[in-house]
């Protein structure tokens, strides 16, 4: 399976999702903002960082680079698209998925492990999965999630919430809500699921010695279902 | 402007000190070059109060590959690997303006440290503040996190460990040190050297402005009044720019383009360019119209003294300024060739076709004046009679709950979770443990980094204050099952010219070198702040520590959570009861005076190798240091974050309950092992001559204390980390 990683200028995970997409299988290009076109793909990453310093609001000048025309067409022809917290900002800001991505609530960047729970596992991320809660590592300022009523009614028909913050035991409350997100929605999907965005970091999550290894289930999962 | 005595004592420079820039240069400098001069005689720059002290340190040792006197230190981590590391203080522009001070603090370090061509992997931070009560504490502490956070998140480089305290001499004079390690290759460290003629010298990284204009200086004065006018002097950070100043740094670095790199950090293109040429032993001659700016009409006054961050100063090879400019055009960086280097010695400027300044490198450097300040010896006070009745009183439950809830020792977690402590996919320890540990990418290898201050036992009594750090940097690593291997110091006081502050300076100096040398465990480089004072008020005299280990194999690692239900606990070093200078002393007994915990190198270095071969034999399931609160507040911490709770006895010997289990003495750690090995590691102690008393024996969820007292660990759980998360939400 080929994968590709957009390096914009501030990425700071590119690294590490090039090393996760590795050590599951997939032969991953790293590939520079400014290029034209995607090599061939069968998924593209939108890595987690600060993409042109989050200047101006989080993602927005990332979604204008160069590459992104060739990732937008990608998409729409039904390529998987997977922006991971800097990366699911700049997806909103390309329309690509709905919403928008605020300040967290407290006001403060916030780093840890939180559970999620899978909300639909119709879609090639999270097919046969065999999990449905599991631990994931957040590490943003701006991951509360918001749109519309009219929005959110016609994302929840269509069954494209794909993870919400909830406990360990999965219930989905306030309090297991990190930055105030509507719903506490953690990532979500386009119409048509070959797009995903969310906030947490699962390529911190492929080492016991690390956070943890749900991570590594879900990249196992992804390279399972697209073969 | 015309130049005099006053406009010298304007920039800080003292009334000999303007004689002698006289009498070098054999006239009287212009604007350009009094500016000049005041930025590389200050203090801070200069260490000219220090100088004659630091020399004594021990810095050289087996794996020391770059001692002080770089941007940063570096020790061989073996197979061509090496950690290049320094820690650095920002503490006078953080108190004027916490979020920026502190975020360029982090910026800085960095630079320091991508300077040398390492990439940096972990950051780690000592922060110390004013009282809790203090008007001012609550948003510095704030701002101070944020800038932290804000800087260290966007480079993407993990905040690993740190260290924050609260002491009400800080309420004028907050400490902010900060720290980086990097990974280079051994045969890839770039140096600040400048050598060859007429070789091009490159300015590259953002525009200069006009801010942090004489910060060096600014940091080389105590605060009065009117600090809130210096607000200018401090620097304002851009992290993303300097994201793409490492990668550009990095990407022109695995070429061999350069020979001389510096960052512009204090007193920044002056004293990057002084540098460069005095190590050389060359001039540099500079264009300052060539210099990009982001304001218009700058004088060369205020382009050589500007501090604007992310800037580099580099010395290339002829021929390969369009390869490097092809870079730092990638990255969408300024580059520019300001200049060359030559062999006058001097440091020649000019701006619109005019010489501005003529200065022999040498006056500006060898030639800095340098002081051996009077000082003062602090005689170790007289110990307290501690009268066994007002402990009789006391309810150790009741006074556990008060210390693991006191902000000195209560959970920082409010703290790191708004750092980044994982990105980089290699943070295999993060805070809230005795080091942080990052593995190195790709190997079996590991390093672990801690920081340590102890102002209290430092203000006592110095030269005991200074060991007292060092150890604890060394029990810190060793607990994590790291070996020791060298360490940097930020050495923060009050005014040189203060006899006391000055006396504490060379106190604590020495015990840092006492204890260094003994455990062969070097100072490889480091940073001075003076004048933390506000009027007359100096803070307590805080050497900061930051030590790195080695962890060879890093599934070896060991982590301070009780792991495993019926395992045995174990106190090794001997526990003599000293409680002046102590949490329980200055906090419950409100007792303030005595000598802090002595320390014995001997025992030290006996008990932390020892328990290192028991790490290495995986006979130890967790560790911890006994620190601050002594054994029952370092066994309550293992069982709140391993969720586990102990049977605990004192031991027959000595002292009652209160004394034994708050006592500070040195030297012990908590050791977890499973009731199979214990007696292989009981003997092995006794073979070593290690002290140990066994404490008692792991259960489900409660503290027991010699079968009658009785806390659950949720309850101590809640006492620890609600301090911190009350505090601010207030």
């Amino acid at each position: 399976m080929k994968s590709s990683v957009i390096t914009f200028p501030g990425s700071n995970c590119d690294r590490d999702m090039d090393v996760a997409l590795k050590q599951f299988g997939f032969k991953n290009k790293m590939v520079w903002h400014n290029d034209a076109e995607i090599p061939k793909s069968d998924l593209v990453v939108l890595p987690g960082g600060f993409s042109y310093g989050d200047y101006l609001r989080c993602g927005s000048m990332a979604s204008k680079s160069k590459i992104m025309n060739s990732v937008i067409n990608f998409a729409k022809s039904g390529g998987l698209v997977m922006g991971i917290c800097n990366g699911f900002q700049i997806l909103v800001e390309t329309g690509l998925v709905p919403g928008v991505l605020l300040r967290n609530k407290y006001l403060e960047f916030i780093c840890k492990n939180v559970f999620v729970k899978i909300n639909d596992k119709k879609n090639t991320y999270f097919k046969n999965i065999n999990k449905d809660i599991v631990e994931f590592h957040i590490a943003h300022n701006e991951g509360n999630y918001f749109c519309t009523k009219d929005q959110i009614k016609e994302i929840e028909d269509n069954h494209q919430i794909a993870i919400n913050y909830c406990n360990k035991d999965g219930i989905i409350e306030d309090q297991f809500n990190p930055n105030g997100s509507i719903k506490n929605i953690a990532g979500i999907f386009n119409k048509e699921k070959n797009v995903l965005g969310m906030m947490p970091h699962p390529e911190r999550m492929i080492d016991s010695s690390l956070s943890g290894e749900d991570g590594s289930l879900f990249f196992k999962n992804l390279i399972n279902n697209l073969k | 402007m015309i130049v005099n005595e006053q406009v010298a004592i304007d920039h800080g420079l003292k009334k000999d000190e303007y004689a002698k820039i006289c009498e070098l240069l054999k006239r009287i400098p212009n604007i350009t070059e009094l500016g000049i001069f005041s930025a590389m005689w200050n203090e801070h720059c200069s260490y000219k109060s220090s100088r004659l002290h630091l020399k004594k340190l021990p810095t050289k040792g087996k794996q020391v590959i770059q001692g002080p006197g770089e941007n940063a230190g570096v020790i061989d981590i073996e197979d061509n690997d090496a950690i290049v590391f320094k820690i650095e203080s920002h503490n006078h522009p953080s108190f004027i303006e916490p979020y920026q001070g502190a975020a360029t603090g982090v910026g800085g370090i960095m630079r320091d440290v991508f300077t040398m061509g390492a990439r940096p992997i972990a950051n780690l931070n000592s922060i110390h503040f004013g009282s809790p009560q203090h008007k001012k504490t609550k948003n510095l502490l704030r701002g101070v996190v944020h800038g932290i956070g804000g800087y260290g998140n966007c480079m993407g480089v993990p905040t690993i460990a740190g260290q924050t305290s609260f002491d009400s001499s800080y309420n004028g004079n907050i400490l902010v040190n900060a720290m980086t390690l990097g990974l280079v290759k051994k045969d890839k460290i770039f140096y600040s050297k400048a050598a060859g003629l007429n070789k091009p010298v490159i300015y590259v990284g953002s525009k200069t402005g006009r801010d942090g204009i004489h910060g060096a200086s600014m940091a080389s004065a105590s605060f009065d009044e009117k600090i809130e006018e210096k607000k200018p002097t401090v620097q304002v950070g851009d992290p993303f720019t300097e994201k793409l100043l490492l990668e550009a740094c990095l990407e022109l670095m695995s070429g061999d383009s350069i020979i001389a790199i510096q960052d512009m950090g204090a007193a920044g293109l002056t004293s990057s360019s002084i540098e460069m040429a005095s190590k050389g032993n060359l001039g540099i001659e500079i264009n300052l119209n060539k210099v990009p700016c982001r304001e218009s009409k700058m004088t060369p006054y205020e382009i050589m003294l500007s501090e604007s961050q992310e800037r580099m100063l580099i010395v290339l090879e002829n021929g390969k300024e369009e390869h490097a400019k092809k870079i730092f055009d990638k990255w969408n960086l300024d580059f520019a060739v300001i200049g060359k280097t030559t062999k006058s010695k001097k440091i020649e400027l000019y701006f619109d076709n005019q010489q501005v300044a003529n200065i022999p490198v040498n006056t500006l450097v060898e030639n800095s004046p340098m002081y051996d300040r009077k000082w003062k010896k602090t005689k170790l006070p007289k110990k307290n009679k501690i009268k066994r009745g007002d402990l009789k009183n006391l309810k150790i439950i009741d006074v556990l709950k008060k210390v693991l809830a006191n902000p000195n020792v209560c959970s920082k977690e409010w703290i790191w979770q708004q750092y980044d402590h994982t990105v980089m996919g290699d943070t295999i320890q993060k805070p809230g443990g005795d080091s942080g540990v990052v593995r190195v990418h790709g190997t079996n290898k590991a390093v672990a980094a801690s920081v340590d201050s102890s102002a209290v036992y430092c203000w006592a009594h110095p030269l005991t204050g200074g060991k007292q750090v060092v150890c604890e940097s060394f029990r810190n690593l060793i607990s994590v099952g790291a070996k020791p291997i060298a360490i940097t110091n930020c050495l923060n006081f009050g005014s040189p010219e203060n006899y006391e502050n000055m006396g504490e300076f060379v106190e604590c100096v020495q015990g840092i070198g006492e204890a260094a040398e003994y455990l062969n465990f070097p100072v490889v480089s480091g940073n001075v702040s003076f004048y933390n004072q506000t009027k007359e008020e100096g803070i307590k005299p805080t050497p900061s520590i930051g030590g790195v280990g080695l962890i060879k194999d890093y599934k070896k690692m060991i982590t301070m959570e009780f792991k495993e239900k019926n395992n045995i606990v174990l106190v090794i070093g001997k526990t003599e009861g000293h409680i002046d200078q102590s949490l329980l002393a200055r906090n419950i007994l409100d007792q303030k005076n005595g000598p802090p915990p002595e320390i014995n190198l001997f025992n030290e270095k006996n008990i932390g190798e020892t328990l290192l071969k028991l790490i290495d034999n995986e006979y130890i399931q967790s560790a911890h240091d006994v620190s601050l609160g002594g054994i029952l507040t370092a066994v309550s911490k293992m069982c709140i974050k391993g969720n586990k709770g102990i049977n605990l006895k004192k031991p027959k010997y000595l002292i009652n309950e209160i004394e034994y289990f708050f006592a500070e003495d040195q030297g012990r750690y908590i050791i977890e092992v499973t009731k199979k090995d214990q007696k292989k590691v009981t003997d092995f102690l006794k073979k070593n001559a290690v002290h140990f008393d066994e404490l008692g024996t792991i259960n489900e969820n409660e503290l027991y204390i010699n079968d009658k007292t009785k806390v659950t660990i949720d309850e101590l759980k809640t006492s620890n980390k609600n301090w911190l998360i009350d505090y601010m939400s207030k």
